[in-house]
């Protein structure tokens, strides 16, 4: 194993510093930081947003964004040679042939305009002298290793032809054609669907244990960390304050800091809930049906069958999970319960009153009772209204008075575990997990019959994540809500469903009780999402002493 | 590709048919008898009479935009009151300069503000950029006329360097033809140049932050080819919509230009139509300037294909 490892690391880190421009919330983005990685070892730096993993990657391969963001003290040592001090030129023939990055985004990290080919053609033309049919010969053959299907045409497609995961394999082959001592991957799966990522976490596993690469993987999910890591550094604040063997950090940690952020890695054992209650449903759906389609003058149809004959129900006082890879119909069910979209046929019964095809006029009455709270915090809120203003607003658009409202505002508040006296704020002026709260509260102001959490806890960090997943449970239980939790990490389905729907391709796969679901799967996609699930077979903070 | 080129040639279609028939029934709409202005001040019912019988005025308007339709196809756009000839064939002599000044503007707007822009985005914050921005804003506010006149008071009158006014054929020679042309263009191109510095500049910034240009970064490309190879293609698009729309506005600006340069051009003869009210090549004009616009909406759309993959229609 490499924890034996003692060949000389390829990567050293030794007391980095990073300075923050001036007037923003600490003096430096990392601080006196030091980590190595060897051949043939991965180590991953982990922290939650903001802790400064994405600035020492960039600082080791030089490309911390000009006049921002400077490195003021240390050394980055690639082989011994301190990248730091190296000129623009000398860093410009290192990149790519000696350490190569990978990036989160596979979507937007290719030039949308450039052939895949031409992309990675670009790193051998400018880095060899080989001539051009030694070129493609090369890039086909990394193709082939990347295990791109049909190299002989996908040198020649352009990006948006290929889906995510093939693109990500694109960076990997451009990033790995020369063989370079270092690879820096920078949250290289996060954008990916969980079966994705399972493959290219062991593609990157695999080309790196082939070619002898020392692998830096920059990620916040704990999941990933069990599957691949050697070696793990946890940063917090700008600094490492742990670094160690996956064992070590995983099982023993030191740090009060890794042990809090390892227990609030939600365990995919389903929770023991108070078990499938026979209360009225307050939704049903009855063969639901959305199709997206234009067709027009002198233009082929395209239609997109985004649901399918789905049928649910949530009964109050219970959680019913809808979980599923993107493209899989969550959303777009979702957006039709709550009437954002128009189905395309079936029913939707909140209690007794079939709202799929009512007109604008008479669903207005209907509105109030199913509400949603969005992804992300940071956009669903609109920044020039007091939070005040935007809870009070839906109630009062249904006549209750502002002073009412008000009152009331400030009792959800303290529902949500924030400052009742801070409705006069903007909100920029709170945090994501706090803006969350604030959506929430939002939301239950209407009191409503059903809430909808559309994915409501992906975007936040794990420690947050979690005290946000406790909150929506205790607000379900103690309103007696039915809720709707819409979401693609099976740990969070795990803990907060009473009830799971599982969906590919528009269509519920299977449905049932979430711990039946989980402890014997029936349905062949099921299954196949359980085994991808990164870090499934590691329990989370049982630790050792 | 060829199927998109061939549907996207005869999407045009329709909208010149629907161009022809608004400006027959804007003419239609105007006040006033085309026969009586024809037959003057002093003309008879009777004369009034035989005009419009033989303008064929007096079928009905179904009838009369029926040939007027079979007219345009046949190339016929009729007589004009004024010049006393086919408008066709008065627009043909009045072709070339405009084409002439037209083209070498945008010729020289393209070489100037494409790569001001670029440079402007590129070193941002500099006094390069900030001269760029700065020339922008004046290039906005100058009108043609007072710029045109300011140029032909500095360069013609006092350092005789250019003719003060007129046009010389391309066939006569193309120093002479170059010669006359370099001032109207100049006057013709300052506000295109800062109109499209100022898009080019803002394209190229919203692209530099883009994922693919720190990949590209990551490579270990040097800057220039970063900026020429990934940064301007993806910056193009809106680029070439503003030049597209700029040449549609251009028509406005050749009709003044021309005035002032003394340029016998489409322009000029747009001036003396609409003065001496001679309908036929007023309607003829707008209809060559509405093909050309929609010509040159084509050739945009056809030439975003040709940039951007993704973009089918």
């Amino acid at each position: 194993m490499s924890a034996e490892n003692s060949e000389e690391p390829v990567l050293q880190v030794r007391g980095l510093s990073v300075e923050l421009p001036k007037g923003t919330d600490r003096t430096y983005a990392v601080e006196e930081i030091s980590y190595e990685v060897r051949p043939r070892e991965i180590v991953c730096l982990v922290g939650e947003s903001g802790s400064g993993k994405s600035v020492s990657a960039f600082s080791v391969m030089g490309l911390l964004p000009e006049g921002q963001l400077t490195a003021v003290a240390g050394e980055v040592l690639l082989q011994g040679e301190n990248i730091l001090e190296a000129s623009e030129e000398r860093l410009r023939a290192l990149r790519c042939t000696r350490m190569s990055m990978i990036f989160q985004e596979p979507m937007t990290a290719l030039n949308p305009v450039m052939t895949c080919g031409d992309q990675i053609d670009e790193v051998l033309d400018y880095h060899t002298d080989m001539g051009q049919a030694e070129r493609r010969a090369k890039i086909l053959d990394i193709m082939e290793q990347v295990r791109l299907p049909d190299p002989e045409k996908m040198i020649d497609a352009y990006p948006h032809q290929l889906s995510g995961g093939q693109r990500q394999r694109i960076m990997i082959a451009m990033a790995l054609v020369l063989d370079p001592v270092l690879l820096i991957a920078d949250e290289p799966t996060t954008a990916l669907d969980v079966t994705t990522q399972a493959q290219i976490l062991k593609l990157i596993k695999e080309l790196q244990t082939d070619h002898g690469t020392g692998v830096l993987f920059i990620t916040h999910d704990f999941g990933v960390v069990a599957e691949i890591a050697d070696r793990v550094a946890v940063m917090q604040w700008g600094r490492i304050v742990e670094f160690g063997t996956r064992e070590d950090v995983l099982s023993r940690p030191r740090e009060a800091y890794t042990q809090m952020l390892i227990s609030s890695v939600p365990s995919m054992t389903p929770r023991k809930r108070g078990g499938v209650t026979d209360a009225k449903p307050v939704l049903r759906t009855r063969d639901l049906n959305m199709v997206y389609g234009s067709s027009g003058f002198l233009r082929r149809d395209r239609k997109v069958h985004a649901a399918k004959d789905v049928s649910i129900e949530v009964r109050r006082g219970e959680t019913l999970g809808v979980v599923g890879e993107s493209g899989s119909g969550k959303s777009t069910v979702a957006r039709c319960i709550a009437r954002l979209i128009d189905p395309t046929s079936g029913e939707i019964f909140i209690d007794d009153d079939d709202i799929a095809r009512l007109g604008v006029g008479k669903l207005r009455s209907h509105r109030r009772r199913t509400q949603i709270i969005f992804q992300d915090p940071y956009r669903s809120l609109n920044p020039r209204r007091r939070i005040g203003d935007s809870i009070i607003e839906g109630p009062t658009n249904y006549g209750t008075s502002v002073a009412e409202a008000f009152e009331r505002a400030r009792e959800l508040m303290a529902l949500v575990n924030l400052d009742p006296n801070s409705l006069d704020r903007y909100p920029h002026q709170f945090s994501g997990g706090q803006r969350q709260r604030i959506c929430i509260a939002r939301a239950l102001a209407m009191e409503p019959e059903l809430l909808i959490a559309d994915e409501a806890v992906s975007a936040l960090d794990v420690s947050v994540q979690a005290q946000v997943l406790e909150l929506l449970d205790d607000i379900r239980e103690k309103l007696d809500l039915a809720m709707l939790f819409i979401t693609h990490d099976l740990r969070v389905a795990a803990q907060v469903c009473d009830r799971l729907a599982v969906m590919s391709k528009g269509e519920v796969v299977e449905y049932g009780p979430a711990g039946e679901i989980f402890n014997n799967p029936q349905h062949e996609y099921t299954r196949e999402l359980f085994a991808a699930a990164p870090g499934r077979d590691w329990e989370f903070g049982k630790f050792v002493a | 590709m060829y199927s998109f080129f061939i549907r996207r040639v005869l999407a045009t279609i329709p909208v010149l048919g629907m161009v022809a028939i608004f400006v027959f029934f804007m003419l239609r709409m105007t006040p006033g008898d085309p026969a009586a202005v024809l037959a003057g001040d002093n003309g008879t019912p009777q004369q009034i009479e035989e005009i419009r019988e033989s303008l064929g005025l007096n079928e009905p308007i179904p009838i009369q935009l029926g040939i007027y339709l079979a007219d345009i196809l046949r190339g016929d756009l009729g007589q004009s009151y004024f010049f006393k000839r086919d408008v066709t064939e008065l627009i043909g002599l009045r072709v070339e300069p405009t084409l002439a000044l037209a083209s070498t503007t945008l010729i020289l707007t393209i070489l100037v503000a494409v790569p001001l822009g670029v440079i402007a985005a590129f070193r941002r914050g500099t006094w390069l950029d900030r001269g760029v921005m700065g020339f922008s804003v004046l290039g906005f506010s100058i009108p043609i006329f007072v710029l045109g006149y300011i140029l032909m008071y500095v360069f013609a009158m006092e350092l005789k360097m250019f003719p003060v006014q007129g046009y010389k054929s391309i066939f006569e020679g193309f120093g002479p033809f170059i010669h006359r042309l370099v001032l109207p263009s100049i006057a013709l191109s300052v506000i295109y140049i800062a109109l499209i510095a100022r898009i080019t500049r803002a394209s190229v910034l919203e692209v530099l932050g883009e994922d693919y240009i720190r990949t590209a970064y990551a490579k270990g490309l040097p800057r220039r080819v970063v900026l020429m190879k990934h940064a301007l293609r993806n910056a193009a698009i809106p680029i070439v919509t503003v030049i597209g729309i700029g040449v549609a506005l251009l028509i406005g600006g050749v009709v003044v230009t021309e005035s002032v340069f003394n340029i016998p051009g489409l322009g000029r003869l747009t001036v003396d139509a609409v003065l001496g009210r001679d309908y036929p090549t007023i309607q003829a004009l707008i209809l060559v300037f509405s093909f050309t616009y929609v010509f040159i909406n084509l050739m945009v759309d056809l030439t975003y294909t040709l940039l951007d993959p993704r973009i089918r229609y």
